[in-house]
């Protein structure tokens, strides 16, 4: 292990379940819930790291699908990020989500609202406009795949999301997705927007202006249902925007947790 | 060795350039645009013709498949069931459906019930878990909970058949007070169960462990299908159970003319119109993530180096091609009687599901087909494990062998 490589850590839990979790840094705690597209360690969250005790735990069943018969909802899976908060003796964390972990962020968010000092959202799944569907990455063809998720498909952010050279890669690549559209296959949407009203953290919106897969009219109707919310729309990003356009949004979520979620916190 | 003929109900004619036009022939081909309503209900009255004509003579099933928006299939197998249980006295009535995942079981185990009696004991049970196109994208259910929700509707539907009603079923998916079905099938304890496999461990295991018949089901041929039934005999050798090639079935094309130039005039181009618009299914709707399980997707990347094996691409496939690759097993009632024994013994199977209405073949050469095998194809072929092996367990018990085989075969043992 370098210097620079995240600690990998089996956290054991009351239920009997286990997460795998990739941790660095120092200070605060900050949850970062990945996407279907898996578990990818970037220079974001090593930016995240140096002001945060960041956490990636691994979706559950994204290394053993049995493991998703404990799940049937999100709210299981809320319980599941409350008990590991609970086992790493965390009392409260700034939850960041990007796509299907936004969704699985928000969902936390509304059912453990203690557990969440602050709730970034970056790009998140979760909401249903029917005149804007949320574009189905699962039935993309190969070829139009990193088009569609990203502003330049052939961008270092691309590649490091996308490029899967070994079998092996490919395997754990269909077994993340795997389990993460256990949660909201083949629609994303599981009355998230009746269950908003509960989060009372404040809320930062990150979206990429070209978002293709979750549209930024998302973002809106996420403002619309929760409290206290600030909402940035990264210019020319795409689906990705904490990767594609890493150093912007990692001044807005320094500003969001620097200076508007201690103003909330006095206005409260 | 039972021979059944087996319709897979295409639609019979999309258009020449289908597979350019559109990105697959399950899911999301429009319906507006390709699915003619009309000509649909003329395919379905051709389908029964042809399913009586093969009943009439001889053959030792009929039988039929489940599918949904999918130009090569139709969705509701248990109403052609229940018209042949109607209409055929001796025949087995083979019904490959209801797609356990997606549907409700009780449901399931009451229509199967009904045409069991209806038929006075002719139903093979297939239960097939279902490919992903149809469980997965056309019905919604979520990919990591096929094989669970499979195993339910197994679990409960054989208590239904078995255990007295009511009794209370308290499952993951279903929860019921009374489980009473009206009637049990005629057949006891149950009917022979067929499972219905593209190739993954899990069902090779089941099937051997329950004494299930595995019948394989691919375009694909008996020359590529011999590693698939190699695992699933090595998988019966580990169960400690004996050979019985009955225990497994084989899906094949097959067609007959009276020479093999013929054959080739005769049948080329619809083989080639199959591969070319029915396997056109993009890999994005064959690999959908969380289907397969993780054994089997290890399992196929030793094999492939992928860990979905089930990936198609539009294939030009020619006479030539389709013979020598064994996807077809086609030519003069000789040639095709030497391959047909030769792949029953390669493949040790006892069923032959035999594809012989290739979606674009006419009604009348389709006819033709079913005809010039079963005089000159199956009397030689029919008797192939008799010495050793009984059907018995594999096949209904009110299945009789069929008068018209019968009669060919006392003619034929005249001429010897």
């Amino acid at each position: 292990m370098t210097q620079n490589d995240p600690e990998s850590r089996k956290v054991g839990l009351a239920s009997g379940l286990s997460a795998d979790v990739l941790l660095k840094g120092r200070g605060a705690p900050l949850l970062f819930l990945h996407p279907a597209q898996g578990r990818v360690w970037s220079p974001f969250l090593d930016s995240l790291a140096q002001t945060h005790t960041v956490y990636v735990p691994l979706t559950p069943g994204a290394d053993e699908p049995d493991e998703l018969l404990s799940f049937d909802t999100f709210g299981d899976l809320a319980l599941f990020y409350d008990d590991l908060l609970r086992a790493l003796s965390i009392d409260d964390a700034v939850v960041v989500g990007h796509a299907f972990g936004g969704m699985a962020a928000a969902e936390f968010a509304a059912h453990c609202p203690g557990r969440v000092s602050a709730l970034i959202l970056i790009g998140a799944m979760g909401l249903w406009i029917d005149e804007m569907p949320v574009a189905d990455v699962h039935t993309t063809h190969p070829t139009e795949l990193a088009g569609l998720l990203f502003t330049d498909p052939d961008s270092e952010a691309a590649r490091s999301v996308l490029q899967k050279p070994t079998p092996q890669d490919r395997l754990a690549y269909q077994l993340v997705m795997g389990a993460s559209c256990h949660f909201y296959w083949p629609v994303p949407d599981r009355d998230l927007k009746r269950r908003l009203y509960r989060i009372t953290a404040p809320t930062l919106l990150i979206w990429g202006d070209a978002d293709r897969v979750v549209p930024p009219a998302y973002a809106d109707a996420f403002a619309r249902g929760i409290r206290k919310t600030r909402k940035v729309l990264v210019p020319g990003a795409g689906h990705f925007p904490h990767l594609e356009r890493s150093a912007e949004v990692i001044r807005s979520i320094t500003s969001f947790l620097g200076e508007i979620v201690p103003e909330f916190a006095a206005a409260r | 060795m039972k021979l059944t003929f087996f319709h897979m109900q295409g639609y019979r004619d999309l258009p020449e350039d289908f597979s350019e036009r559109y990105p697959s022939v399950w899911v999301n081909p429009p319906n507006d645009e390709l699915c003619d309503p009309v000509r649909v209900g003329q395919y379905l009255r051709w389908n029964l013709k042809e399913l009586h004509y093969a009943a009439s003579l001889g053959y030792d099933g009929v039988g039929t498949n489940e599918h949904h928006q999918n130009a090569y299939g139709f969705p509701m197998p248990s109403l052609t069931a229940y018209h042949l249980a109607a209409t055929t006295e001796d025949v087995a009535i083979v019904l490959l459906g209801q797609t356990l995942p997606m549907n409700h079981p009780l449901r399931v185990a009451e229509e199967m019930a009904q045409i069991d009696a209806l038929s006075g004991g002719r139903l093979v049970a297939g239960w097939p878990v279902g490919t992903t196109m149809d469980v997965n994208h056309c019905y919604g259910v979520i990919p990591t909970q096929t094989r669970s929700r499979f195993m339910e509707a197994h679990d409960f539907i054989k208590a239904a058949w078995t255990r007295p009603g009511p009794f209370i079923w308290n499952g993951k998916y279903h929860k019921l007070r009374n489980v009473n079905p009206w009637p049990k099938p005629i057949q006891k304890p149950h009917p022979p169960i067929w499972l219905a496999g593209g190739g993954s461990m899990e069902t090779w295991e089941l099937a051997a462990k329950n004494n299930y018949v595995y019948p394989f089901l691919s375009f694909n041929g008996h020359l590529a299908g011999q590693a698939i039934m190699q695992q699933f005999w090595d998988c019966n050798e580990a169960a400690g159970n004996d050979a019985n090639p009955y225990r497994a079935g084989f899906a094949q094309i097959v067609v007959v003319a009276e020479t093999d130039q013929d054959a080739e005039k005769l049948y080329a181009s619809h083989i080639s119109n199959l591969y070319r618009k029915t396997l056109h299914i993009p890999p994005y709707f064959s690999g959908s993530p969380g289907y397969s399980s993780k054994r089997s997707m290890v399992n196929a990347m030793n094999k492939f180096q992928e860990p979905t094996a089930f990936s198609t691409v539009p294939t030009m496939v020619d006479w030539k091609e389709a013979i020598e690759s064994g996807k077809v097993i086609g030519g003069s009632p000789e040639t095709v009687r030497q391959r047909m024994e030769e792949a029953a013994k390669t493949l040790r199977v006892g069923h032959f599901v035999l594809l012989m209405q290739l979606q674009s073949m006419p009604h009348d050469l389709t006819l033709y087909n079913i005809r010039m095998f079963a005089e000159k194809v199956m009397p030689h072929i029919r008797h192939l494990w008799d010495d050793k092996w009984s059907a018995a367990g594999y096949w209904p018990s009110g299945a009789r062998t069929p008068k018209a085989a019968a009669v060919a075969s006392s003619a034929l043992s005249g001429v010897a």
